[in-house]
């Protein structure tokens, strides 16, 4: 199967080349000569690019089918332009058994549409107490470990986790939470919680676990990489430890590259997210870190609710938002906001996470995989539950216009996804 | 962010969810209404027709008597059915969702809900889903709101004081997880009370409580000074142990209201309290029951104060 995608604006954001041109694919990767083509595709007024990377997209399976499948989400990745996407062990059981995570590949696979990267559990069944199999895991495919959204009460726990993942060179990802700071809280613990009676979570739950681990980083020489920074200060002193020279990477969970607790509004359970939407400050600290590179990536954080679990008062309803499919336009924006190029603001959700999976997608060179999303930047479209392939409707965003569709979505040479 | 969601097209109370953002004009509104009800408490015949024929389910998804039993009062008073749910032990430990419990009362014809759940936003959910006609009033949201209570202590205060304009209030004890006090902070500072004031420990206060527009004192001698107003707060029992406060004992020594305390206070002072009292906790009896306790006033006030709300939300203009 050989592919021409044929006169679209190309972006490759790891070499920053940005013009119109053809790219040709062979053998299920980018090739250098363009031969006889079986299939063309017309990209004239539209943007192409490397396949977005996703490092943090809940498929809910296995156990949470009713919330989400994970053909309703393949569906919802390739629909958002997402090629690879690194899923976390958060499911049910969780990703901690060489099997479970040999099954979710082999189906992932058998759909035939984005690249699936399972991550790790780093302790069995998520509990924090006994380290997972690592090696094992990894030999089965895990990209890297981590605990989802639970945490490592034990900090010797944690730096005996981490010492066994620098033994083997495996990577550990990590949200920055101190548990105990963390306890029963809902919102970020400032003048909206306040007003609204929510319980708080401090923003020196973030710091306090960021110090933790830039020691344990110090201490074992583990590869971490720190999921969903919140905080104006947790960007500070992510700053410091880089310019330190910590090999450290860190990504952000989109939403809260826009959004702030004052989104919260009158009890808006689509705005309770994990961790809390912080104040406006820190949205702010975000967006800039995440321009000037002190954070790496954006990921969309998917994770689909269903309904009942998001009717609930603001405290019960279950964290989260659906993010695969608003990953590109939420990132379209922030870009623009902050006067970006399309080559620096694409790098941040396909480049740049692609190094931290270590996969080599994300560029256009000859020899990358053959992974594209084709999209119109200005064409816009409403948030609506039937406008969303994921099985999630649940988005702060429902009702609102956002620009940038995806018109086209290519995996190894495969058209995937057209609309 | 919507609209304020407790208020019609014409700016009149659809819901009562939260004093805040309530117009003044609105609160002083609802105050005048409750006064002129004041009257019909203390008739031989203690009944007006305003709500004849209407429904008002109420649903307690959190304990309570007190404020379930004013309510009750105060609908049976504008002539309403009542009919009590005590939710906590019925439908939801059977698993049902707080929405699916109001969507059968609905079935049934409700007019007006009063809802009482433990969890912050509970009464604004239940308002977005209520059809048109049918009202919620919120009888106490987690740590929220809890807005008949505070405009009780408003009325109060307005019938002992006169006006809000020369006043210091001073709120002390649990404000952190206290209803009560968000509610009369938001209708002291929106009826122009120049000086607010909360006194706690640090553990007690919420981050961000200054921007509630309240002075904040850990010493409650200072905090005293000059109120005319003192406010104790309840101090809930599991509270009283624990990582917030090592004892009662020595919250009573700092924060509990004596004769000595109150002593700082303005010689006229008022002292007043939403109930249930931990007496020697937050209050001592010589206090709770001396000449300037205003604490039973306080729940003769509250029925007047519940029937002007239900007549405005369903009384028909």
């Amino acid at each position: 199967m050989k592919l021409l995608v044929k006169g679209g604006r190309v972006v490759d954001p790891a070499s920053g080349r940005d013009a119109v041109g053809d790219v040709f694919i062979a053998d299920g990767k980018i090739a250098a000569a363009p031969g006889t083509p079986d299939r063309t595709l017309d990209a004239k007024g539209l943007v192409v690019a490397p396949g977005l990377v996703d490092l943090a997209a809940r498929l809910r399976e296995p156990g949470y089918e009713h919330k989400a499948t994970l053909e309703s989400e393949m569906d919802a990745a390739v629909a958002g332009g997402v090629t690879s996407l690194a899923c976390p062990p958060d499911t049910d059981p969780p990703l901690d058994e060489p099997g479970l995570v040999d099954m979710l590949r082999r189906r992932a696979k058998a759909l035939s549409r984005a690249r699936v990267y399972p991550v790790g559990a780093l302790t069995v069944k998520l509990a924090g107490r006994q380290l997972t199999e690592m090696a094992e895991l990894a030999e089965a495919g895990c990209a890297a470990f981590s605990q989802g959204n639970a945490a490592v009460e034990d900090t010797q726990v944690l730096w005996r986790a981490l010492q066994y993942a620098a033994t083997f060179g495996l990577p550990v990802w990590l949200r920055p939470e101190d548990a105990w700071l963390a306890r029963g809280g809902v919102a970020h613990d400032g003048e909206v919680a306040t007003r609204l009676g929510l319980a708080g979570i401090p923003a020196f739950a973030e710091t306090i676990a960021l110090a933790a681990i830039f020691e344990l980083v110090r201490a074992t020489g583990a590869r971490v990489h720190l999921c969903r920074i919140s905080s104006a200060a947790g960007v500070a002193l992510l700053r410091r430890a880089k310019h330190d020279g910590l090999p450290i990477t860190c990504d952000v969970g989109i939403h809260h590259v826009h959004l702030s607790d004052m989104d919260l509004g009158y009890f808006d359970a689509q705005c309770r997210l994990e961790p809390p939407l912080r104040s406006q400050r820190d949205r702010e600290a975000l967006a800039a870190g995440l321009a000037d590179g002190t954070i790496d990536c954006a990921v969309s954080d998917h994770a689909p609710v269903d309904e009942d679990a998001k009717h609930l008062p603001f405290a019960e309803a279950e964290p989260g938002a659906t993010g695969l499919e608003l990953l590109l336009p939420l990132t379209l924006k922030w870009g623009m906001e902050r006067k970006l190029t399309l080559a620096q603001t694409l790098a941040r959700i396909s480049s740049a996470p692609a190094r931290i999976l270590g996969a080599a997608s994300g560029r256009l060179e000859p020899g990358a995989p053959g992974d594209l999303v084709l999209f119109d930047p200005q064409a816009s479209w409403r948030v609506t539950p039937e406008a969303l392939k994921s099985q999630g409707k649940n988005s702060p965003f429902l009702g609102m216009e956002l620009a940038g569709r995806v018109r086209a979505t290519v995996v190894a040479g495969q058209v995937v996804y057209e609309a | 962010m919507p609209g304020n969601p407790q208020l019609d097209a014409n700016g009149e109370l659809q819901h009562l969810l939260s004093i805040e953002g309530l117009p003044r004009e609105l609160i002083l509104k609802i105050l005048d209404t409750a006064e002129s009800f004041a009257g019909v408490t203390e008739r031989d015949i203690k009944k007006v027709p305003l709500l004849r024929g209407k429904s008002v389910f109420n649903l307690f998804f959190e304990g309570s008597t007190r404020t379930r039993t004013t309510f009750e009062i105060a609908a049976k008073r504008l002539s309403a059915d009542v009919i009590n749910l005590n939710v906590a032990v019925s439908s939801t430990a059977k698993g049902e969702s707080l929405l699916d419990t109001v969507a059968n009362l609905s079935a049934m014809q409700a007019d007006i809900f009063v809802v009482r759940h433990g969890s912050s936003g509970a009464a604004h959910l239940v308002a977005r889903h209520v059809k048109p006609h049918e009202h919620v009033i919120n009888a106490g949201d987690g740590r929220h709101a809890h807005p008949t209570q505070g405009l009780l202590d408003l009325y109060t205060i307005r019938h002992y004081k006169k006006d809000f304009s020369g006043l210091t209030v001073a709120i002390v004890g649990d404000v952190l997880h206290s209803r009560v006090a968000r509610s009369l902070i938001h209708g002291l500072t929106t009826l122009g009370a120049p000086e607010v004031r909360v006194i706690g420990p640090q553990t007690l206060i919420p981050a961000g409580a200054a921007a509630l527009g309240v002075r904040v004192f850990h010493s409650m001698r200072e905090g005293l000074r000059g109120a005319d107003v003192v406010v104790m707060l309840r101090l809930q029992n599991e509270r009283m142990t624990g990582a917030l406060l090592p004892s009662a004992q020595e919250f009573n020594k700092h924060y509990g209201l004596t004769a000595e305390k109150l002593a700082l206070a303005k010689p006229d002072a008022i002292v007043m309290h939403p109930g249930p009292m931990n007496r020697g906790v937050e209050i001592d009896s010589a206090v709770a029951d001396g000449p300037r306790s205003v604490i039973l006033p306080q729940v003769t006030f509250g029925i007047a104060v519940r029937m002007a709300v239900m007549s405005m939300v369903a009384g028909g203009g």
